[in-house]
C-alpha cells in the first residue's frame, strides 16, 4: 500500500472511528452506571438501547415525517420520546428482575441470567410488535439535512449527522458528569455505589437511587439509540446486540464504574476498530477482511482485561470478605 | 400386595404399560394426538428415576423399558420420534456439559455451543469431500473413523476450552460471562469467514456431505419395512444413549470427587475456598475444559447425524437455549438438567410446532371462540418463531419463583470417611 493512499484515507477513517466511538461511548455510560451503583453487569442494557433506537424510527417515520419542523427539532424530539421510553424501560427492568432479586438469597449468578432473560424477552417482543406492521428491520426515514457534507479536508467531508452526534454525545457526557459530581443525586449516587449498607444508614433511599440510576441510564441509552439508527441509517431488533457487547467492552477498557473511562475506551476502541476494518484488509489483500474488526475488538477485550482488569481509568479494587 | 411395592409402583406400571401400547398401535398420524402421546410416554422416565419416591428395584426396569424398548419401537415406525429422542440426548449431554461449568463451578459461560461448534466443524472437515480438498490424500475418512475422532474431539474441545480459559478464568465471574459471550461469536464470525484465504469452513454455505458411522450395519439390517435410513437412526439412538449415560456418570463421579467439592467451594465463594488452598485457576480451568470436552463430542455427532453443518446451527440462541435447560432444571441437579434438556428440546422441536401447526389450522378454518374469529388472529402469531421470547420468559420467571430449578439439587453431606465415595 502507497503511503499517499494510507496518507489520503486516515482523515476519514479517524472522523468514522471517532463518531463509532462516541456511540460506544454513549452506550457504555448506561453499563457504567448501573455497574457502579450494583456491580451488575445490565445485559438488558443494549435492547433497551435497541428499543430506543426503534422508537426513534417510528415516530419520525410515522408521526414527525409530514411535520413542518426543522430537522434538527424532529430528531430532538425523538430523542426525547425514545429516552422517556427507554427510561420507563429499564426502570421496569430494575423493578421487576433485579430489584426482587436483591432482597431475596437468590444464587449469585440470578441477576445475570434474569438480565439475559428480558433482553431475549425484548428482541423477540420487539420482533413480533414490528411484524405485525410489516418489516422488522426498519430504515431510518430520509432526512437530507443530515447530509449536507461538511469539509474535513481538502479532499475529504463528514455528514452532518457526524458534528450532530458529536454535539449530543459530548453534552450527554458533560451533563452526567456534572449530575454525578455536582447534585445531591448525584452524591446519592456515589455514596450508594461506594457502600450500599453505609449509605442507607445515612439516610439514603438506596432502592430510590438505584432506581434513578436506572432510569438515568435507560435515557441515555435511548438517545444513543436514536443516534445510532441517524448514523447507520436502519435498526432491527437484534441491532442491540452487537453494538451492546461492543460498549461494554469500551466500558471496561476505560475502567468500568468510571464515566470518563467509558467515554475515553468508547473512543479507543471505535478508532481502533474503524483503524483495523479499513487498513488490515488493504495491509493483507483482503485476506482478512472488514468482518475480522469484531474479532480484534473482543481480542482487546481480553487482552486488557488480562494486563490491565481495572481499564484505563479505573481505579484498582480490593477485594472484600 | 407385597409390602415395599406400594400401590404407586404399580400405577406407574400399568401407566407406562398402557400409553406405549397405545403409542405403538394407535398412531393416527394426526400429529396433535401423536405428539400427546410421545410425550406421556416421557412422563415415566421422569418419575421412575426420582429414586426418594419411587423404589429403585421399580424405577430401573420402568427406566429401562421405555428407553430400550418402547421409544425404539415407536422410533422405527415413525422415525421423527426417534429423531427427537436423538436431539434430545445430545442436548441432555450439552447441558450435562454446561452444568460442571454453571452448576458445580459456578462460572456462567454464554458461549458454551463454541467447542459443540468445533467438534462438529471437526468430524465435518475430516470426513467429507470439502475436507478432503483442503487436507489432501487419505482424506476424507471414512466413517468408521467416527468413533476415533469423537475421543479426539474430546481433547480438541477441552484444549480449546483451556486456551480460552487460561487468560480469562482470572477474571471474576461477570466478566468471564462477557468474554464467553464474545468468544461464541468469534467463532461463529470464523466459521462464516474462514473461507478465505484458505477455504476451511467453506464460509455460511457450511460443510455438506458429512460421513455416518455404521452406514455397513444399517444396510445390512435393511429390509423393505424397514429401510437403512430407519436403522441408521436407531445406531444413533443407541450411541446417543450410550453417551448420556456415559456423561451422567461423569457428571455424578465428578460432583462427588474432591475436585467436585473444589468446583462447589470456589462456586459459594471463591476467597474462601483459596484460603483453604485451592488453586482458582487450575480448578476453574478444569471445570471449563471438562464441560468443553462434553460439547466437543457431542458436536461431532451432531455434525454425523445431520450430514451437513452452517454457522447457523451455532448461534447466540444454542447457547441460550442450553443455559435456559439447566436453569430450568436446576443448576447443579443431575436429574433436573435431564429434565430441563427434554423439557426446551421439546418444546423447541414439538410443542412451539404443533402449536403453530394447531394455530395456522384454526386461522384457516375461521374456528370462532366468543364471537371471535380465528380468521383475525395475526399471521405473526407463530410460537415456533418466538422461542427467544419463550427462553426469556423461562430465564426470568425461574430466577424470580424457583431459583434452584425445578428438580433443585440436593445437597449431599459427605462424612471424612466416605470422602471420594460416590453415594
Amino acid at each position: 500500500m502507497s503511503f499517499q493512499l494510507a496518507l489520503e484515507l486516515l482523515p476519514p477513517t479517524l472522523a468514522d472511528g471517532l463518531i463509532l466511538g462516541l456511540l460506544y461511548a454513549t452506550i457504555a455510560l448506561g453499563y457504567t452506571m448501573v455497574y457502579g451503583v450494583l456491580g451488575l453487569i445490565n445485559f438488558a442494557h443494549s435492547e433497551i438501547f435497541m428499543v430506543g433506537a426503534v422508537v426513534a424510527v417510528e415516530l419520525l417515520t410515522y408521526v414527525l415525517a409530514g411535520s413542518s419542523l426543522h430537522p434538527v427539532a424532529q430528531l430532538v424530539l425523538a430523542m426525547i420520546v425514545a429516552a422517556a421510553v427507554s427510561a420507563a424501560l429499564a426502570g421496569l427492568a430494575e423493578r421487576i428482575a433485579y430489584r426482587p432479586l436483591r432482597r431475596s438469597n437468590a444464587p449469585k449468578l440470578a441477576p445475570l441470567i434474569t438480565a439475559i432473560g428480558i433482553s431475549l424477552f425484548l428482541q423477540d417482543a420487539v420482533r413480533f410488535v414490528e411484524s405485525l406492521f410489516g418489516q422488522f428491520i426498519r430504515p431510518f426515514p430520509s432526512m437530507p439535512f443530515f447530509d449536507i457534507p461538511l469539509p474535513l479536508t481538502p479532499n475529504d467531508s463528514v455528514p452532518m449527522k457526524s458534528l450532530v452526534i458529536l454535539i449530543v454525545a459530548g453534552a450527554m457526557l458533560a451533563g452526567l458528569r456534572y449530575t454525578v459530581n455536582q447534585t445531591r443525586l448525584g452524591k446519592a449516587i456515589r455514596a450508594v455505589a461506594t457502600d450500599r449498607m453505609a449509605a442507607s444508614l445515612m439516610g439514603i433511599d438506596v432502592n430510590r437511587i438505584v432506581m434513578l440510576t436506572f432510569l438515568i441510564g435507560g435515557a441515555l441509552a435511548g438517545v444513543a439509540g436514536t443516534l445510532y439508527a441517524l448514523q447507520f441509517g436502519r435498526v432491527d431488533p437484534f441491532s442491540g446486540f452487537i453494538p451492546g457487547l461492543k460498549a461494554f467492552t469500551a466500558a471496561v477498557l476505560g475502567g468500568i464504574g468510571s464515566i470518563p473511562g467509558a467515554m475515553v475506551g468508547g473512543i479507543v476502541l471505535g478508532l481502533i476498530e474503524m483503524l483495523i476494518g479499513t487498513f488490515v484488509p488493504i495491509l493483507t489483500n483482503n485476506a482478512i477482511g472488514t468482518e475480522y474488526k469484531d474479532i480484534f475488538a473482543f481480542g482487546i477485550l481480553i487482552l486488557i482485561l488480562i494486563f490491565k482488569p481495572t481499564g484505563l481509568l479505573g481505579r484498582p479494587s480490593t477485594e472484600k470478605v | 400386595m407385597a409390602p415395599g411395592f406400594p400401590k404407586r409402583s404399580v400405577w406407574l406400571i400399568a401407566y407406562t404399560l398402557a400409553v406405549t401400547l397405545l403409542c405403538v398401535f394407535v398412531f393416527t398420524g394426526n400429529g396433535l394426538i401423536d405428539t400427546a402421546a410421545f410425550l406421556a410416554l416421557l412422563v415415566p422416565l421422569f418419575i421412575a428415576s426420582d429414586f426418594d419416591k419411587c423404589d429403585p428395584r421399580v424405577g430401573m426396569p420402568v427406566f429401562a423399558f421405555v428407553l430400550l424398548c418402547a421409544l425404539p419401537i415407536i422410533g422405527m415406525r415413525n422415525t421423527f420420534y426417534l429423531d427427537v429422542a436423538i436431539q434430545v440426548g445430545i442436548f441432555a449431554v450439552l447441558a450435562l456439559g454446561l452444568n460442571i461449568v454453571v452448576g458445580f463451578a459456578g462460572l456462567l459461560d454464554l458461549g458454551f455451543i463454541a467447542f459443540f461448534a468445533v467438534g462438529a466443524y471437526l468430524w465435518a472437515i475430516v470426513s467429507s469431500p470439502h475436507g478432503a480438498a483442503l487436507l489432501g490424500v487419505g482424506f476424507p475418512l471414512q466413517g468408521d473413523a467416527f468413533f476415533v475422532v469423537a475421543v479426539a474431539a474430546v481433547f480438541v474441545a477441552a484444549g480449546t476450552g483451556a486456551l480460552l480459559g487460561l487468560p480469562v478464568l482470572r477474571l471474576k465471574g461477570d466478566y468471564l460471562a462477557i468474554v464467553t459471550l464474545g468468544f461464541g461469536e468469534v467463532i461463529r464470525v470464523l466459521a462464516n469467514n474462514l473461507d478465505k484465504p484458505v477455504n476451511i469452513t467453506n464460509g455460511p454455505q457450511g460443510i455438506a456431505a458429512i460421513a455416518q458411522p455404521l452406514t455397513e450395519v444399517a444396510g445390512a439390517l435393511a429390509t423393505t419395512t424397514a429401510p437403512a435410513f430407519k436403522w441408521q437412526a436407531l445406531i444413533y439412538y443407541a450411541v446417543v444413549l450410550t453417551l448420556v449415560l456415559v456423561a451422567v456418570l461423569a457428571n455424578r463421579r465428578l460432583d462427588s470427587s474432591s475436585i467436585g467439592r473444589s468446583w462447589l467451594a470456589i462456586r459459594e465463594d471463591e476467597i474462601a475456598a483459596q484460603a483453604m488452598g485451592i488453586p482458582l485457576v487450575r480448578t476453574k480451568l478444569i471445570a471449563f475444559a471438562t464441560g468443553a470436552a462434553f460439547a466437543g463430542t457431542m458436536g461431532v455427532l451432531f455434525a454425523a447425524k445431520q450430514t451437513f453443518v452452517s454457522p447457523e446451527s451455532f448461534d447466540f440462541n444454542q447457547s441460550i437455549g442450553v443455559l435456559a435447560m439447566i436453569v430450568l432444571g436446576g443448576l447443579g441437579s443431575i436429574r433436573g438438567v435431564m429434565m430441563g434438556a427434554g423439557l426446551v428440546t421439546i418444546l423447541n422441536l414439538q410443542v412451539l410446532k404443533s402449536l403453530s401447526a394447531g394455530l395456522n389450522h384454526l386461522r384457516a378454518t375461521g374456528f370462532e371462540i366468543f364471537g371471535w374469529s380465528f380468521a383475525n388472529l395475526p399471521t405473526q402469531f407463530e410460537p415456533s418463531k418466538y422461542e427467544r421470547l419463550i427462553f426469556g420468559l423461562i430465564l426470568i420467571a425461574m430466577m424470580l419463583y424457583r431459583p434452584r430449578g425445578l428438580v433443585p439439587a440436593q445437597r449431599r453431606p459427605i462424612s471424612a470417611k466416605n470422602a471420594g465415595r460416590v453415594s
